[in-house]
């Protein structure tokens, strides 16, 4: 039996002025990361400094948008059903997210997918997935 | 300074309530310091230490010392979720080494039930908490996050619902014992993965009950523990860890207990297989089976093996666990299960579990505590304990 995952409200985020630039640019469409300058490591979610080394030269840069499922689960005791996952980005981290537009039966571990935006209720669009 | 027979427990209550219509929270803290004074042969006179964690209701520790009417030395309101109240153990321990305090009182209430939360099936907003604005809007429940770790168990190393189930099965076998239990059904395996399916992987009875109620403990110096009528239960390892996203080097198959459980088989200087009894936090079957991986019981990758054909199970299995039932069955108050898993350690090396379930001469026991979401940001800790 297939379970067709479509796209469901999300509220909005809190933009707090530390991540401001990640949902400027989530308004246009594009998904940044935080990498150190000192150590250059990527992290997410994106703070001032870095959680590997404690350096506060930390930089936004361009995310590819595509990635694999880390992990998942179905939430089938909603009203509209939906995936939470966690999809390791090509830049390193991973990130928690919803993978969307897809059959949910047949997401596995692994697979490859790609960023999308959806909008929130009243906030910037928020980062998605759906299967490449 | 190593804790090892710093301190003992001398007074351990788990309240009978499982539903707390008519009770505030304040009223349910009180109750089971009364209860654990009383089995330790204490008052409130006595307590010179305090300690709760974010259960406990208004200001925390300065409403509740207020309420009760503690006249104190020593306070500390840790919160690391349902494991608080393992981490508190080992705290008073330590304040007492210091000579900070002589009796100290942990107490731990909560009435969800009664105010119909939706613990595992709704997503939980810690406000202004720095990663809500990029986990919140997903939606992840509870029961999802756990779900995940279970997924990729299953994806690495071949782990089914049919060996998660068997930790439910287990618990069941001992709840039956348990007339306070709220679950006192015994399961099969069949019966398990044929519950609905709440957040694939698991079913609904991968998940802990939802109760109302508390407990409490007395943690006092050696002396004061000799010069009461309990048997005496000595704190020799303890451990705490705080795990997490980790910045996005996200790991869902290791827990804090890799961290704890190392700390504290040191400190005690045993080992996992010197271990009679053990009381494994079970918010879910997953988070048992990482637990005992991670605490060194089997290797990472076994636990599905170790946990199948009723190995748990006490009487039979290797190794006897959650002999109360667990969160899975007996009870889960205030959706924080620390608490519970000490008591039932304490009962069991005082020979007071119930006789169906009760290990043989058991002298040395672990309890584990798991607080927060396996799958974003955890709280864990372990302590070992032995009779004197």
């Amino acid at each position: 039996m297939s379970l067709t995952i479509g796209r469901r409200q999300m509220p909005a985020p809190t933009v707090y002025p530390e991540a401001k630039p990640f949902w400027d640019a989530a308004a246009e469409g594009k998904l940044l990361v935080k990498r150190c300058d000192d150590c250059g490591e990527h992290h997410h979610y994106p703070r001032d400094g870095c959680p590997f080394c404690g350096s506060l030269n930390t930089q936004w840069r361009p995310a590819k948008g595509e990635g694999n499922v880390y992990s998942f689960s179905i939430m089938r005791r909603a009203e509209v059903p939906y995936v939470v996952a966690y999809v390791t980005l090509a830049e390193g981290p991973t990130m928690m997210t919803n993978i969307v537009d897809a059959d949910a039966d047949t997401i596995r571990i692994g697979q490859r997918v790609v960023v999308r935006f959806q909008p929130s209720d009243g906030g910037p669009p928020l980062p998605v997935f759906v299967p490449a | 300074m190593s804790l090892k027979n710093t301190a003992c427990i001398a007074g351990a209550y788990e309240h009978p309530i499982r539903r707390a219509d008519d009770k505030s929270v304040a009223q349910l803290h009180a109750e089971v310091a009364r209860g654990a004074l009383a089995d330790a042969g204490l008052t409130i006179k006595d307590v010179d230490g305090y300690f709760c964690a974010g259960d406990a209701p208004g200001l925390g520790a300065m409403s509740m010392v207020d309420y009760l009417g503690l006249k104190l030395r020593h306070v500390d309101s840790t919160e690391t979720g349902g494991s608080s109240y393992v981490v508190h153990v080992a705290h008073a321990a330590a304040a007492i080494a210091a000579g900070r305090c002589n009796v100290a009182l942990i107490t731990l209430a909560g009435r969800p039930k009664a105010e119909g939360m939706a613990t595992g099936t709704a997503p939980r907003n810690y406000g202004a908490a720095p990663d809500v604005p990029f986990e919140l809007p997903y939606a992840p429940t509870t029961v999802n996050m756990y779900g995940m770790a279970a997924m990729r168990h299953m994806h690495e190393h071949g782990t089914t619902s049919e060996q998660l189930a068997w930790i439910r099965v287990a618990a069941s076998h001992h709840a039956q014992h348990n007339p306070h239990a709220m679950v006192r059904e015994v399961v099969t395996v069949k019966d398990v993965v044929g519950s609905p399916m709440i957040a694939d992987p698991l079913h609904r009875l991968d998940c802990c009950v939802i109760s109302d109620g508390g407990g409490a403990l007395v943690v006092v110096r050696p002396e004061i523990a000799r010069s009461l009528k309990r048997p005496v239960v000595n704190v020799i390892g303890t451990g705490e860890y705080l795990r997490n996203q980790s910045g996005g080097k996200v790991d869902l198959l290791t827990t804090g207990a890799a961290w704890t459980g190392k700390a504290a088989f040191a400190e005690a200087g045993v080992k996992p297989a010197d271990i009679q009894y053990a009381s494994i936090y079970d918010s879910f079957t997953i988070t048992v089976l990482l637990t005992l991986e991670d605490l060194g019981f089997c290797a990472k990758g076994q636990g599905g093996r170790f946990v199948s054909d009723g190995n748990l199970i006490a009487g039979t299995g290797k190794l006897p666990f959650n002999t109360d039932g667990g969160g899975l069955c007996n009870n889960h108050p205030g959706n924080r299960g620390g608490m519970t898993k000490v008591i039932e350690a304490v009962r069991q090396l005082r020979g007071e579990a119930h006789p169906k379930v009760q290990v043989p001469n058991c002298r040395l026991a672990l309890a584990h505590g798991t607080g927060g979401s396996l799958g974003t940001r955890h709280g864990s800790a372990t302590l070992i304990l032995e009779r004197a």
